[in-house]
């Protein structure tokens, strides 16, 4: 049983399992992340917004951490107080493409074959594309905003969802625990809603855990290019085309917050591999 | 061989039509008038004046009118008038092509080069394990930043390259540098995968056995099976690569589709998104016809058997 869409996945993982130490190195960068995510007043030394012609970029120090931009902000507070928008949008793109995958895949594992065929071959044509130039197109078509680039990160990573809820459906609705829960009078539906969509979840889960980094990715490019969050909103991938400006006098204002992007998305990988390895391992 | 061109003939020719077809429709699901949309919100028109728009544009004709002509257009190769820049799209396009064209070429090739050196010279576990590592942070930094970086240390701080422009020809050398990255990382891991895999299997032993080293057993025969695998993701690559252009003209501040693309999503420029849409197809058929001329060379157990040879 494979809970990997890469088509050479299903032996044994070799990109899997990593050191524990780099292991405890990523949930430390998540637990920080999410700490900025959740609570941004408690981390950060300066008002995001607070502007201070006098102190516009100033190199890193004690005072600034990361030093400031153009107009004085503080760009470690920034950072901070972008983690929510930033990985948000990652984490809400993640979980809806999650359910509308599930919904999706499980329901195409069980409809007639013509359905089938003609959802896995939407999905094939998507797969076949990087996550991040589906979703620019989604936005090219929609139009640029910010709810309209959390739509198209959605969209961009439903696909992968789709084909794993199918395969994973497919072979659980064979199952022997499914097929005991028939015999004992439980209905085809109930059955399907019980024994059957919760382990589908539970693979579905793991791939997600991959799946953040690179919605992560695709909404900072998106933000970098000038079509979700517009300023003075603290967003990452927005910091660092306000960066790119300045880059001959000022290079910390776009290198710290790519390295939070960077960071973020190492630590989400390595994580979503590990669990994977673990659930592959269980599996077989 | 006559029956083989007509099928490829057959298939771009559903392709792009699926494409124009998809491009035609999303267009006129999303909700708004397309002329309010192309005008943006900031503008003061009367009413009469939109009509005259509508009707210049052939937007009052019923959907299937409008979906026919617009196919006869295709067909004659003409992609309609931006709306923004009131020029063929063919001529918006064509002006900015070569210019992206050189800079994914030339990434491409960087992309290629360095996946096979890190897959012929690292062998060895560790070796291995370090390209894994650098793989793995270079697939998760943006592409963007990666860009900043080179940037900052070898525009800036070195001052070995400019800092953008397009005159000189070493401007090219660090986009390109930027875009080849993650398309080699990526070409890096599976070609990485494919050897491994190979290196397992009972002929790998033979081929030792018979006396042939590390290098010539990678060489010779293992990287074959990587290649083919990383064959099979050549529309995922060539999307990277687009995807990439977009990213990385705008760090530079190059001209090149990826700008012309950018600037027609932000000013709502239909007929140009649609033209760049096009022409992702078409790439995207290009590229699937050359894999598939390629990969007889790499696997013989494709290629046919020539008639009339024993």
């Amino acid at each position: 049983m494979s809970t990997s869409v890469r088509p050479d996945a299903g032996s044994a993982p070799r990109i899997g399992r990593a050191r524990p130490i780099v292991l405890w190195a990523a949930l430390i960068v998540l637990a920080v992340v999410a700490a900025m995510a959740l609570f941004p007043s408690l981390l950060a030394t300066h008002d995001p917004l607070r502007t201070d012609v006098r102190a516009a970029l100033e190199a890193p120090s004690a005072a600034h951490l990361f030093g400031t931009d153009q107009s004085g902000r503080d760009v470690y507070s920034r950072v901070v107080h972008g983690a929510g928008r930033s990985v948000g949008i990652g984490l809400l793109a993640t979980g809806l493409a999650l359910v509308v995958g599930l919904i999706l895949g499980a329901l195409s594992g069980i409809a007639p074959r013509a359905v089938d065929a003609t959802v896995m071959r939407i999905t094939d044509v998507l797969l076949a594309f990087p996550e991040f130039l589906v979703a620019l197109v989604v936005v090219a078509v929609l139009g640029p905003g910010p709810t309209n680039v959390a739509i198209a990160v959605t969209i961009a990573a439903v696909p992968v969802y789709v084909r794993l809820a199918r395969v994973q459906t497919r072979s659980l609705a064979l199952a022997e625990h499914v097929e005991a829960a028939r015999i004992l009078g439980v209905s085809r539906a109930r059955a399907f809603i019980r024994h059957v969509v919760p382990g589908v979840l539970g693979s579905l889960s793991v791939l997600a855990t991959i799946g953040i980094g690179s919605s992560i990715l695709a909404a900072a490019g998106l933000s970098f290019l000038g079509l979700g969050p517009i300023e003075p909103s603290p967003e990452w991938g927005l910091m660092l085309s306000g960066g790119r400006n300045v880059l001959g006098t000022a290079w910390w204002i776009a290198v710290f917050p790519g390295l939070a992007i960077t960071l973020t998305v190492v630590s989400a990988t390595i994580v979503g591999r590990t669990l994977r390895a673990r659930a592959e391992g269980r599996a077989s | 061989m006559l029956v083989r061109i007509a099928g490829i003939a057959a298939s771009v020719i559903v392709v792009l039509w699926g494409a124009a077809t998809l491009a035609f429709l999303a267009f006129r699901v999303i909700p708004g008038d397309p002329v309010s949309v192309m005008l943006g919100p900031q503008a003061q028109v009367s009413d009469a004046v939109k009509d005259g728009i509508r009707s210049e544009l052939g937007l009052d004709r019923p959907p299937l009118e409008q979906y026919l002509s617009y196919l006869g257009q295709l067909l004659q190769g003409n992609l309609g008038e931006s709306y923004q820049l009131r020029m063929p799209v063919t001529d918006v396009i064509g002006r900015q092509l070569g210019s992206t064209l050189q800079l994914t070429a030339l990434a491409l090739l960087i992309a290629v080069v360095l996946a096979l050196a890190v897959a012929l010279f690292a062998r060895g576990r560790v070796s291995r394990g370090i390209a894994a590592g650098v793989e793995l942070v270079v697939l998760s930094s943006p592409v963007f930043w990666i860009g900043i970086l080179l940037l900052s240390v070898f525009a800036f701080g070195l001052g070995w390259f400019p800092v953008s422009g397009t005159r000189n020809p070493a401007t090219i050398v660090l986009p390109a540098v930027t875009l080849a990255l993650p398309v080699g990382a990526l070409l890096g891991q599976v070609l990485r995968d494919g050897i491994e895999t190979a290196e397992r299997q009972p002929w790998a032993t033979t081929v030792r056995a018979r006396g042939a080293g590390q290098v010539r057993l990678t060489s010779h025969h293992t990287l074959r099976h990587g290649a083919a695998g990383a064959l099979t993701l050549a529309a995922y690559l060539v999307g990277s690569l687009l995807g990439g252009a977009v990213l990385v003209e705008t760090v530079f501040a190059r001209p090149g589709i990826g700008r012309v693309t950018l600037a027609a999503i932000t000013d709502r420029d239909l007929p140009v998104i649609t033209g760049i849409i096009l022409f992702s197809a078409l790439a995207f058929v290009i590229v699937n016809l050359v894999v598939e001329m390629f990969y007889p060379l790499l696997d013989p157990r494709l290629r046919r058997v020539r008639q009339g040879r024993a």
